[in-house]
């Protein structure tokens, strides 16, 4: 995604914030009973005998079993159903939808909170009430980049008395193309990412303005005779004085390879390198992508834009004009 | 022949950059300032400069600082080791450069951080921010991070625009081999290819294939020089050094020089053979064999051109009429080179290219040899040199 391309997506993504999941409070299929709780219990492994046990619960001081709060969204969920038909659509739903058609495939529920106020007993009737309660801003992760999102219910009873709430956190990203098997101390899945160049005094402000989707071309500011890559003098006049222009990213291949052998972690194949004559008559190095590897050539024109490649990466990268391909 | 250097070269020009605690600017900017300013504190302009010379320890490549300052083609440069005690080791090396003419205007550099960046009090630790790793980070984002992928993007160049190149590379790979097959210290002693299993194999970085690489090698080659004079009372016939060259041509960077007008050729080569040819006073046609350093097929073609064995853009044809064959035009890696014999960085090509003029080769063409080309390896500053008979 270009720096455009994120604001765009993320002015839409926004709007979703404080909406409601459901039209109206959704009512669970089943009132609250016995059959369920014992077979939850059972899964849970859970025996206190205020959930079970009618006989012990009639002396407790409540006089009847309850459910286990933790049940508390069990009651309104979907169901079985889920697994052949998917998810009836609302209003969470047409946000992930939104999320997967922007590559933001990868789901992975990370957090519940619930809040406990009011016990439920066989016979109660649950309602539930969500919306979006909040998305983050774009998050870098171990398993890849995205956002976290969080839904906000409230569940109440037949009376209308809140019994509790609950917040649920999951992190939609994009997952890596190539995932790195290999565990990071820590356990967390650790994707590889491209080399990076070190920064110093003499490229960190380049670098610096790719990472903002800028590509700069460094300029004599005595003579304007422009060089890339950037150094501290101009060998034209010796001037140390300095400034840049930004590069439309107007390209033709001058010269390409394709990598092969070895392959590296964290870079994407086929994986084409060129040799790129920019408009403003400098050279870049960049990778170009876009069209079938045959159809690269010399002379080819192209047109950068700068990407995020993987989680800690941006970069230039080429695409074919419309009708430069062979 | 001997030189006295008493009274051959001066100190012309002097200057000093700020001192402080904390310069603010990289090492290479120190280094460009102080040399510009003492280049031209000499009345000079900085494309009279051809040679440079500073301490191993320093961190800023003298390509690097050439490009800064506008230095054009450099002919002579080097580096003293031992921290500080290369300090008159510089004067000494700029000295005997000028007196022996290997180049006219040397400057002696020196610049660092030594407060504010790595301070050498503090021991070796830490991450060294070099103009080298700076370097680097122009293409490894991208991929591009193999000696294979650097050679492969100026082949790529060469093959948009001479006819061949393919075939060439093949033929390049296959005669060596095929001088490998009968020497019995190569690596691919008896163990030959055809143009089928070359086809086949491995693709390592478009356009080229596994049997266009060398393969790394454990292994060492040395050879001991001394005076004409002195060999003549040796064991064997003397192998002179004829004429040598060196050079870093201008707008170079190590391995990736794709800044320049056109990349597929090497005008650092081009140079080291001028010098040479001037020095010796011979001409592509008195060459008779020929090592050229072939870490890769393709570089082979370029330094037949450099070398002047033929035209531009016409080694591949020149090298398909079978020009390093055994009974050709320029019987060429007679020991199968590094592709086929091994890789020492190009020293065992300087044995077998003395052992090519005292008619030992394991694969002696059965012309007349009396001058042997011998090269360096390319796409870094290089050289080569002319080994031959006494007249």
């Amino acid at each position: 995604m270009t720096p455009e391309e994120k604001k765009a997506f993320e002015d839409e993504l926004y709007t979703y914030v404080g909406k409601a999941i459901y039209s109206a409070p959704r009512k669970g299929y089943d009132d609250v009973n016995t059959a369920m709780i014992r077979q939850w219990s059972e899964v849970m492994g859970d025996k206190n005998p205020a959930y079970n046990d009618s006989e012990w619960a009639a002396k407790s001081q409540r006089g009847h079993t309850i459910a286990p709060p933790a049940m508390m969204y069990a009651w309104t969920q979907e169901g079985y159903k889920v697994a052949s038909e998917g998810r009836p659509a609302d209003g969470q739903v047409e946000m992930v939808q939104f999320f997967d058609r922007h590559g933001f495939s990868g789901s992975l529920g990370t957090n519940v909170d619930q809040e406990y106020f009011v016990e439920a007993k066989p016979g109660d009737s649950i309602f539930e009430e969500s919306i979006i309660d909040s998305i983050s801003e774009q998050k870098s992760t171990a398993r890849g980049i995205g956002y976290f999102f969080e839904t906000y219910a409230k569940f109440t009873n037949q009376d209308g008395v809140l019994i509790g709430t609950q917040r649920f956190r999951v992190f939609k990203f994009i997952p890596p193309v190539e995932a790195a098997t290999a565990p990071a101390q820590d356990g967390a899945l650790e994707v590889p990412t491209r080399a990076v160049s070190p920064r110093g005094q003499d490229n960190k402000w380049w670098w610096d303005a790719c990472d903002e989707g800028k590509i700069l071309i460094q300029r004599c500011q005595n003579c304007q005779t422009l060089r890339h890559p950037p150094r501290p003098m101009c060998g034209e006049c010796q001037s140390t004085e300095w400034d840049s222009i930004e590069s439309t990213l107007d390209g033709e291949v001058y010269s390409f390879v394709e990598m092969h052998h070895p392959k590296f972690p964290g870079y994407q194949y086929p994986l084409v390198v060129a040799v790129i004559d920019l408009a403003e008559g400098t050279r870049i190095i960049a990778n170009v992508v876009g069209c079938e590897v045959k159809d690269i050539h010399i002379g080819m024109k192209i047109k950068g834009k700068v990407e995020q490649v993987d989680p800690k990466t941006m970069l230039p990268q080429f695409y074919p004009v419309a009708g430069s391909a062979a | 022949m001997t030189i006295n250097i008493s009274g051959e070269a001066a100190i012309v020009g002097v200057a000093n950059t700020e001192f402080s605690k904390n310069s603010g600017v990289s090492e290479l900017e120190l280094a460009s300032v102080a040399v510009r300013d003492a280049i031209a504190d000499a009345g000079l302009k900085p494309s009279d400069v051809d040679g440079m010379t500073t301490f191993t320890l320093d961190n800023t490549d003298e390509i690097e600082i050439a490009r800064a300052v506008g230095i054009g083609d450099l002919t002579f440069y080097s580096r003293i080791p031992h921290g500080g005690g290369a300090a008159t080791g510089l004067i000494h090396q700029a000295v005997m450069a000028v007196a022996s003419e290997m180049a006219e205007v040397v400057v002696c550099y020196r610049a660092l951080n030594g407060r504010s960046g790595h301070r050498y009090s503090s021991g070796v630790s830490g991450t060294l921010l070099t103009a080298d790793a700076i370097h680097w980070g122009w293409y490894t984002p991208y991929g591009l991070m193999t000696p294979a992928s650097w050679v492969a993007m100026y082949t790529q160049r060469y093959m948009h625009l001479a006819k061949d190149v393919q075939d060439a590379m093949f033929e390049v790979a296959h005669i060596q081999r095929e001088y490998a097959v009968t020497n019995p210290a190569a690596f691919f002693y008896e163990k030959p290819f055809t143009r089928a299993e070359y086809d086949a194999s491995r693709a390592i970085v478009s356009p080229f294939r596994m049997l266009d690489c060398c393969m790394e090698t454990d292994g060492g080659s040395a050879v001991v020089v001394t005076t004409a004079e002195r060999a003549k009372d040796l064991k064997h016939p003397a192998v002179i050094v004829k004429g040598v060259g060196q050079a870093a041509a201008a707008d170079m960077e190590s391995m990736t020089s794709f800044y320049r007008p056109e990349i597929a050729k090497i005008p650092s080569m081009d140079i080291a053979a001028k010098v040479a040819y001037q020095q010796s006073g011979l001409t592509p046609d008195d060459i008779d064999a020929a090592i050229i350093y072939d870490a890769f097929s393709p570089i082979v073609l370029w330094q037949l051109e450099s070398w002047g064995f033929c035209g531009e853009l016409e080694a591949p044809q020149f090298v398909l009429d079978g020009a390093l064959r055994p009974d050709g035009r320029l019987p060429t890696n007679t020991h199968g080179g590094q592709l086929s014999e091994g890789y020492i960085h190009g020293v065992n090509g300087i044995v077998e290219a003395a052992r090519l003029v005292r008619g030992t080769s394991v694969n002696q063409p059965a012309k007349d040899i009396k001058n042997v080309l011998v090269t360096s390896g390319v796409g870094v500053p290089t050289g080569g040199a002319l080994l031959g008979l006494a007249d």
